[in-house]
């Protein structure tokens, strides 16, 4: 009987050292083959939901950790966890799977932190291609961690040191005698399960399973043998011989994003990724850990794939930010309103970070322009949509033809916006629909339909809506705008508290005057003449073209807001200061409203 | 026009045309021998000593060469940025030759825009070049405003998704008059610029300021006019995030009222124009 959630699993049993491993095996076996490890206290289940996503491309193999599961432990236990032993373990199951050709790693907390051992000692080199490590440094790399810091104590480093000495509490917990066994097999181990849902946010189901107090108990005996060794006397050439993909969750209560600061030391190959998410992301975020290991054991199994990509070069050119690449690398973006203007621009910074783009826009050919250019900059895939955002049925379409072939989205910018200024009384009806059915109704339609999809997959994401520093701003040239904007501000708010919940973030941007094509296209209620129209928006268009802010500015900003989850944005000089005005000293921006702008 | 005036215009023509020539062979030559690890500074000399050697004296201006993000003058903020830095050369790199040598008193001015092994994105702002150069043609044989068409390269840059980067020029400028210069034994230049062409410009800046014309083509008011005949020097300049293409060449405008011949281009035997027919073949 396979495992819970590994139905279909082969199952095989691998003595070593006088113990005998529980392996399954999952996938076509003529594949490339994924070794996944599992950490503390886990058994193999916990990769359940990425193995079956792997076992699709590759030929997926799962282990229990001696001690753990259905593998049996070692005895005495004192001294059988010696990461020697388990490098033997390592070596002995990649020998009954994969014989001929080295494997991938993959490794989730102390499987990572074993898994480190295997790529960093000399008797494995050939036996690993590459190595995607989700949580657990190197014990060495970590010694050396804190070597340096202590040796050197910076204010700053001092403040790293403590930092993560107050994450590893559960450490110091584990090296006490007797205490943590009693504690798993009585009441931590009863709860555990409603903890990890409640606290980490894992989804119920049949992880954990039942072997958890006792895999919890002997597994301290990976702490006790290991730590105090290592951190004490770390080794001096722990240095990686394969390729190393790097995966951080950014809340991981455990482990800092400073431990990994001078990896690049340690590892000749080294990709960053950052994940917003908790410490178990193999059970919060199987499909982007699935999506990012796919990728990376793609890279290093294709020679052709290895091949340097323009992307690096552009990036690094044109100065792309690391932290942007490691986050939206290979994630999902659609941006509306993509033919122009800050949508354009965003879809670009995004696929200059290697995100794959969905450009969406009234204008057809404006959008696969947008997806041609994304394509060449760095996006690995890019379209363009043809879609009116204020029709909810076409809206409806397009999330049905995104999901089916593109996948769920992982950024969804509502960005799409039309202008209209003129006196409330010489707005019509029809032009305060046309500004509604646009600004409003598309973000809504669009939070609706993705964002729902989103909720519904449970593993993140993030909404941006473009509002406008109006939205604070109030005007009497710009009632239906204004209102519009503001009411855009406000649902974004509101849905922020809801999705907060579900892991999605969501952001305002509040840009200002920003040099985009909006004002060529912007109504002036009140004026019927053609060429009169024709000669504001010219007018409007070269005020904007003085002020010469660009848009690729806001697109900076919006990536900013999804990497650091920042609820409202202003962009501008102006904008930030109509925000803080609004907040200060209202009232001067209610004389400031009443100023009529020259026709 | 009598034949007489049209064989003596065909004569200076030729010796346009021919020191147009003598760039481009500059241009290709030295960027034949670019590679990984040269500097700015070191293709710049290389322009100048390949034109020294072919008889040239004075300059409209002294060669420039951009490397990397700076084909895009990337935070670009003062005029000295322009000039050649130690920015080295590397594989994947796009890079652009500008050069504006007088010969036998002809002055061209032409701009280069190559790369460093391939590059998809530059050669797609290669290409759409090609709408540029139509364009421009197009619009001064319709007689518009050198200022409206400005501004519609300007509109076609940002359909296609470029920013606009002889923005940047002095003057905003997307061409500028070039004539005549005379032979001197001293050719001094002024920030790189041959003074004795900047007394030509000058001198057709006044007389045009006092006509309602100018010899630079900008997107302000003084360029409000239609084109006015002469020979001049277009370089529309399209940047990307971090990669610029532009080419520069130059636009004989004629005061004959037939279309064909009130504008042209002096000439169509040019790298960036041969490798669009070979492109389309």
């Amino acid at each position: 009987m396979a495992g819970a959630g590994l139905e279909g699993a082969r199952e095989r049993r691998v003595r070593t050292g006088g113990i005998e491993l529980c392996v399954a095996e999952l996938g076509d076996a003529d594949r490339p083959t994924v070794l996944l490890v599992h950490g503390y206290p886990d058994s193999k289940e916990v990769w359940s939901e990425v193995a079956v996503r792997l076992a699709e491309e590759f030929h997926v193999v799962l282990y229990d950790v001696r001690g753990h599961g259905r593998s049996t432990a070692p005895a005495p236990l004192r001294g059988g966890f010696t990461l020697e032993k388990l490098t033997d373990d390592f070596l002995a199951v990649a020998d009954a799977v994969s014989p001929d050709r080295p494997v991938h790693l993959v490794g989730h907390d102390w499987g990572s932190v074993q898994s480190w051992e295997f790529v960093t000692v000399r008797r494995t080199e050939g036996r690993i291609a590459s190595f995607t490590s989700v949580s657990g440094p190197s014990l060495d790399h970590f010694g050396h961690w804190i070597k340096s810091r202590m040796t050197r104590p910076t204010p700053r480093r001092v403040g790293q040191l403590l930092g993560q000495g107050a994450k590893s509490w559960y450490v110091y917990m584990l090296h006490t005698p007797a205490l943590p066994e009693l504690a798993w097999r009585g009441p931590l181990g009863r709860r555990w399960p409603k903890l990890l849902e409640r606290v980490e946010r894992i989804p119920a189901g049949d992880y954990p399973t039942a072997s958890l107090p006792d895999d919890a108990a002997t597994g301290a005996w990976l702490y006790r043998d290991n730590v105090r060794a290592r951190m004490l006397r770390p080794r001096p050439d722990a240095f990686a011989h394969a390729p190393v993909q790097l995966i951080t969750p950014t809340g991981d209560a455990f482990l800092s994003e400073r431990l990994y600061d001078d990896l690049g030391t340690w590892v000749p190959e080294l990709t960053r990724r950052s994940l917003p998410a908790k410490h178990w992301v193999p059970r919060t975020r199987p499909d982007q850990l699935a999506a990012w290991i796919t990728d990376f054991v793609r890279t290093h199994e294709e020679p052709a794939a290895r091949a340097p990509r323009p992307v690096a070069e552009t990036a690094a050119r044109s100065g792309v930010r690391p932290e942007y690449a490691e986050r939206f690398g290979g994630q999902l973006v659609l941006v509306t309103g993509a033919a122009g203007g800050i949508g354009r621009a965003t879809a670009f910074a995004f696929a200059e970070a290697g995100a794959r783009v969905v450009a969406v826009d009234r204008d057809a050919e404006g959008a696969a322009r947008t997806a041609e250019m994304a394509r060449l900059i760095g996006a690995p895939d890019a379209w363009g949509e043809a879609v009116d955002v204020s029709d909810e049925q076409a809206m409806e379409k397009l999330a049905a033809k995104v999901a089916a072939e593109y996948g769920i989205v992982d950024v969804l910018v509502n960005n799409a916006g039309i202008g209209l200024t003129g006196s409330f009384f010489e707005t019509s009806s029809e032009e305060w629909k046309r500004v509604l059915d646009v600004n409003l109704w598309g973000v809504i339609h669009g939070c609706r339909v993705f964002g729902a999809q989103m909720a519904e997959r449970g593993q993140g994401g993030h909404i941006v809506n473009t509002a406008s520093a109006a939205a604070f701003q109030p005007s009497r040239a710009l009632s239906a705008y204004s209102t519009s904007k503001a009411a855009v501000l406000m649902l974004s708010e509101c849905l922020r508290a809801e999705l907060a919940g579900r892991d999605i973030g969501v952001s305002a941007i509040c840009p200002g005057i920003v040099n985009t094509g909006i004002t060529a296209t912007t109504r002036f209620a009140g004026v019927t003449d053609p060429a009169e129209e024709k000669r504001r928006q010219r007018k409007a268009s070269r005020l904007y073209g003085l002020r010469n802010y660009p848009p690729e500015k806001v697109a900076d900003a919006i990536l900013g807001a999804v990497l650091h989850d920042r609820a409202v944005v202003p962009v501008t000089p102006e904008a930030h200061g109509v925000h803080a005005l609004s907040r200060l000293a209202p009232g001067v921006l209610r004389t400031l409203a009443r100023w009529q702008p020259p026709a | 026009m009598t034949s007489a005036v049209a064989s003596e215009l065909t004569a200076e023509l030729r010796g346009f045309r021919e020191v147009q020539q003598l760039s481009y062979a500059c241009a290709e030559a030295v960027a034949a021998q670019l590679k990984p690890g040269v500097t700015e500074r070191q293709a710049a000399r290389m322009q100048r000593e390949w034109l020294y050697e072919r008889g040239v004296k004075d300059w409209f201006h002294r060669p420039f060469a951009w490397f990397g993000d700076r084909t895009a003058f990337v935070d670009f903020k003062i005029p000295l940025q322009f000039f050649p830095t130690d920015r080295r050369l590397e594989a994947g790199m796009p890079f652009i030759l500008d050069m504006a040598p007088v010969h036998k008193g002809y002055t061209a001015d032409i701009g280069y825009s190559g790369c460093l092994g391939l590059n998809p994105l530059h050669d797609k702002l290669l290409a759409d070049l090609r709408d540029h150069r139509e364009l421009i043609l197009r619009e001064v044989r319709e007689r518009r405003t050198l200022r409206e068409i400005y501004e519609d390269v300007d509109r076609l840059m940002v359909r296609q998704g470029y920013a606009n980067r002889h923005r940047a020029y002095p003057f905003g400028v997307i061409a500028h008059k070039i004539d005549r210069v005379r032979e001197r034994r001293f050719a001094p230049t002024l920030f790189g610029f041959g003074t004795q062409s900047l007394k030509g410009l000058a001198s057709d800046a006044l007389r045009g300021h006092r006509d309602g014309w100018s010899p630079l083509w900008s997107p302000y008011k003084f360029s409000d006019h239609p084109p006015t005949p002469g020979l001049w020097a277009v370089e529309p300049h399209l940047g990307f995030r971090g990669t610029g293409a532009k080419f520069e060449e130059i636009l004989v405008v004629t005061d004959s009222r037939d279309p064909e011949q009130s504008a042209f281009w002096l000439d169509d035997d040019l790298p960036h124009v041969r490798r669009w027919n070979e492109g389309a073949v």
